[in-house]
């Protein structure tokens, strides 16, 4: 839905990251002036690739376009967020939209940054479940109602990075700590009752960066496109390794 | 050697090679069940993907996986399923393949869920299952049925992630953020891999491959209006028919009766399930005159050709009377917002609206590719000699929904994509580990047969001046809408071929002022066009040919289904732009094959 025709058009300053290392010493703001219409509500992924029509060289990433795939999470407006699911009139300030990429991983280009320190430590958390109750291939592990509603709100993540990239901890040691997204994903694994390996995982958290570099600032809470909880959740794994250490 | 701005040629003589023993392209769900069962045999496999495996359009279905799990019912049976997906084919399903589909999709399931799938549950512990559209009990006598195993209405999403969680813990090997090209063959014209460019560097690379999958999925955005995600432009079948080899039925693409009007993203058909309805503007509930049974969850065509002619005859809503309702907040808060979720999040952001409380504005739209690369159940590619009859590729695999099995035939039933992905995913991937276990003996390419796969990257590399590619998608997409939707006409749809046909050397002709190496997007976006092009030409020319109506197909030259004529296949190759006919399979192993009768719902 990148085409925009309306009878009222109104124009926005849209201010973008640009950087190509192969070809610019440093970082720079580029301007664009878009035509929205006045009456109809866009997404910022809209405005994106409406410039992109302009100047074809911008470049960042972009998939489902109805926030399910995780591709677009960058800053708007100082904020992070999926491009796709951000309305235009949620974020405007002053007539002014300006992105950039997710603060704190290496930039590869423009809004497109590199997302393996992110899914180095999603990996770490062992992301996947680890059983020893009996798998017969013709059933399903039992799991009741109430069982299942545990991880109602951990399962739904999708990997766009908007909470690690807004988190100072994972800014300051993004090897070590491991980050709002991969503690949700631990955290999911040990809250599923068909999982047997809690004391693995907590085990391996269990040092004094992995989970105790969150300092509750909730940064993580406030940009999650998918309105989840990583402070909770990692609230409960902590709660978990104290526990277990007494 | 990375491309360059100077326009050098690409050429076999430098062209660095990486050698596996499998390749799979694309990392969606029918991809990544292949990877995972090479990863587990041992080979030297890797999935070529040109978004990283999470953000492939899988993510996005919703409403389940249909199985006959015997949860929601004890006495449920696949060939119940069968019959359904028979019927739902409107007959040119093939029955070897739904059947193999109906009968090990519950190993498949059971698999899934081992591996971590968070299915929602029942009181007993099981696996939750609704209804879905064309699902019947007993073959067809028994009333609704309720088989579509689901993960609230985020099944694709749960699906999708454990299966690249499984690949984690496998150790696949993921090329993530990789464009495949053009498919490379040798003398024998068999396949030996594929041109591949890592998209953050821009190098191009031959990967050498024994076999080949692809696992590309659809092509929904070769029209204006389409669920598909942006990605979704047929990168595999695009390579397939470049490479000389046909596609099947390409004619038949579902309109999802429940796009969300003014952007196309879905609402799950487990609305309905639930118990949600279409409304037109003076509130009737329209499908009770269409389908007097199943109402609203007859068949996905049914549903969407009922809604434009409610349209069409000026029973629409809103001031353009241009869409219908979908009514759930009858429903209450509690099953809306607990069973739907993502419905809910969807209809907020999309439409507006909180779907407990007001319809959902929603309009058919593009949403799945019943034709493909035709297939036999282990994934093999066919391709048709000049004497009709069938002929396996050696080293060309294809799954999914670039694949054409052909178990969704004229028309697929909700909940079949999912389990189409993951059966026939693992069917790939183990008749890939037998061969290998045999020895697969290739001839190398010549340079020859490498330069020819390096063409189009060469000529949009190289590109000085000619079309802006971004217009001629436009055009594209613009007139497919206008001549090949949900009813079609002769004359529309010659039409339209002969402005696909002028766009087709307009793309031959596309010029990438970006030259750069660094994370093209606009150098991908150059080569999916033609892509689009290809399905787009291939799917315009079937279609007019097609002269009956069946299925997703509707034309009002020929509004009936003739069975004496074409209760087959169309096979199109793009060499030639002829479509030819192939025999539909009735000779299931197991049961009787379902013979046509009049469908109706």
């Amino acid at each position: 839905m990148n085409s925009i025709s309306a009878n009222e058009i109104k124009t926005i300053k849209l201010s973008i990251y640009r950087f190509d290392p192969l070809k610019d010493k440093k970082p720079f703001m580029q301007d664009f002036d878009i035509d929205v219409p006045a009456d109809k509500d866009l997404m910022v992924l809209d405005v994106l690739m409406t410039a992109k029509e302009q100047d074809p060289s911008i470049s960042f990433r972009r998939s489902c376009r109805e926030g399910v795939c995780g591709s677009d999470g960058m800053n708007i407006n100082g904020k992070n967020g999926l491009g796709c699911i951000t309305p235009l009139s949620d974020v405007i300030k002053s007539n002014k939209l300006s992105l950039r990429p997710l603060p704190g991983l290496p930039v590869i280009k423009d809004l497109i940054v590199d997302m393996k320190q992110f899914v180095d430590q999603y990996k770490k958390i062992k992301p996947y479940l680890i059983t020893d109750k009996k798998v017969d291939t013709r059933e399903a592990i039992p799991q009741t109602i109430e069982e299942r509603e545990k991880i109602d709100g951990l399962y739904e993540c999708i990997m766009c990075g908007c909470c690690s990239t807004a988190c100072p901890s994972f800014w300051w040691n993004p090897d070590k700590f491991l980050g709002p997204a991969a503690l949700l994903q631990a955290y999911r694994f040990i809250a599923d009752s068909r999982d047997t390996a809690t004391e693995e995982r907590l085990e391996q958290l269990e040092d004094a960066f992995s989970v105790f570099r969150c300092h509750g600032i909730m940064n993580c809470v406030s940009v999650c496109p998918k309105g989840l909880n990583p402070t909770k959740a990692i609230g409960e794994i902590k709660k978990m390794l104290v526990k277990r250490a007494l | 050697m990375a491309m360059n701005g100077k326009g050098v040629l690409l050429d076999a003589n430098t062209l660095p090679v990486k050698e596996f023993d499998g390749i799979i392209v694309g990392g969606g769900g029918s991809g990544m069940m292949a990877s995972l069962q090479l990863a587990k045999s041992g080979m030297n496999t890797a999935v070529v993907s040109k978004v990283f495996p999470t953000r492939s359009h899988t993510v996005s279905a919703q409403g389940g996986i249909t199985c006959s799990i015997q949860s929601a019912d004890p006495d449920d049976d696949w060939r119940w399923h069968m019959y359904d997906t028979v019927k739902g084919s409107d007959f040119i399903g093939d029955q070897d393949s739904i059947e193999y589909m109906c009968k090990e999709g519950p190993e498949a399931i059971f698999e899934l869920e081992n591996m971590g799938l968070p299915f929602s549950r029942t009181e007993e512990g099981k696996i939750y299952q609704r209804a879905f559209g064309g699902q019947s009990k007993d073959f067809g006598k028994g009333g609704q049925a309720e088989r579509t195993c689901a993960a609230a209405d985020r099944t694709g999403h749960a699906l999708l992630h454990t299966l690249y969680q499984a690949n984690v813990k496998a150790g696949t090997n993921f090329l993530s953020e990789w464009f495949a090209v053009d498919l490379v063959k040798n003398a024998n014209n068999q396949v030996v891999g594929l041109i591949a460019f890592e998209i953050e560097s821009g190098e191009p690379f031959f990967l050498k491959s024994k076999a080949t999958v692809l696992a590309t999925g659809g092509a929904g955005r070769i029209y204006q209006t389409t669920s598909n995600a942006l990605i979704n432009t047929g990168d595999g079948t695009g390579m397939a028919l470049r490479a000389g080899f046909p596609v099947q039925d390409m004619e038949m693409w579902q309109f999802h009766p429940t796009g969300i009007h003014g952007h196309g993203t879905l609402v799950t058909e487990g609305c309905r399930g639930e118990g949600g309805y279409l409304v037109n503007k003076d509130g009737e509930r329209f499908m009770e005159r269409y389908a007097p049974n199943y109402k609203d969850l007859a068949s996905r065509d049914v549903v969407a050709r009922s809604m434009f002619t409610e349209i069409l005859e000026g029973r629409g809503c809103g001031p353009e009377a241009d869409h219908v309702f979908l009514k759930l907040d009858h429903l209450g808060p509690e099953i809306v917002h607990k069973r739907l979720p993502g419905v809910t999040e969807l209809s907020k952001r999309f439409a507006h609206v909180d779907p407990a409380e007001h319809p959902i504005p929603v309009v058919p739209t593009c949403h799945y590719a019943m034709g493909g690369i035709p297939t036999n159940v282990h994934g093999q590619v066919l391709s048709q000699s000049t004497d009709g009859t069938d002929r396996v590729i050696d080293g060309l695999y294809a799954a999914g929904e670039a694949a054409c099995v052909s178990v969704h035939g004229g028309n697929r039933l909700g909940g079949n994509s999912l389990l189409d992905l993951i059966v026939f995913g693992r069917s790939a991937g183990l008749h890939i580990e037998e061969s290998f276990k045999g020895g697969i003996k290739m001839n190398d390419p010549s340079k020859d047969d490498i330069n020819y796969a390096l063409r189009n990257l060469n000529r949009v590399n190289v590109s000085q001046s000619g079309e802006s590619f971004t217009e001629v998608k436009k055009e594209l997409q613009k007139s497919m809408q206008m001549s090949f939707g949900v009813f079609r006409t002769e004359k529309l749809m010659e039409e339209g071929i002969k402005e696909i046909s002028n766009l087709r050397e307009k793309s031959q002709n596309i010029h990438l002022a970006d030259k750069s190496s660094q994370f093209n997007t606009a150098r991908v976006e150059a080569l999916e066009l033609l892509n689009l092009i290809e399905v787009a030409e291939a799917t315009a020319i079937s279609a007019n040919e097609r002269k009956e109506s069946r299925g997703a197909h509707s034309r009002d030259d020929y509004p009936e289904r003739d069975d004496e004529n074409w209760l087959k296949h169309s096979i199109y190759f793009s060499d030639t732009k002829k479509v030819s006919k192939r025999d539909v399979n009735f000779r299931p192993k197991q049961v009787q094959a379902f013979q046509p009768i009049v469908r109706t719902y």
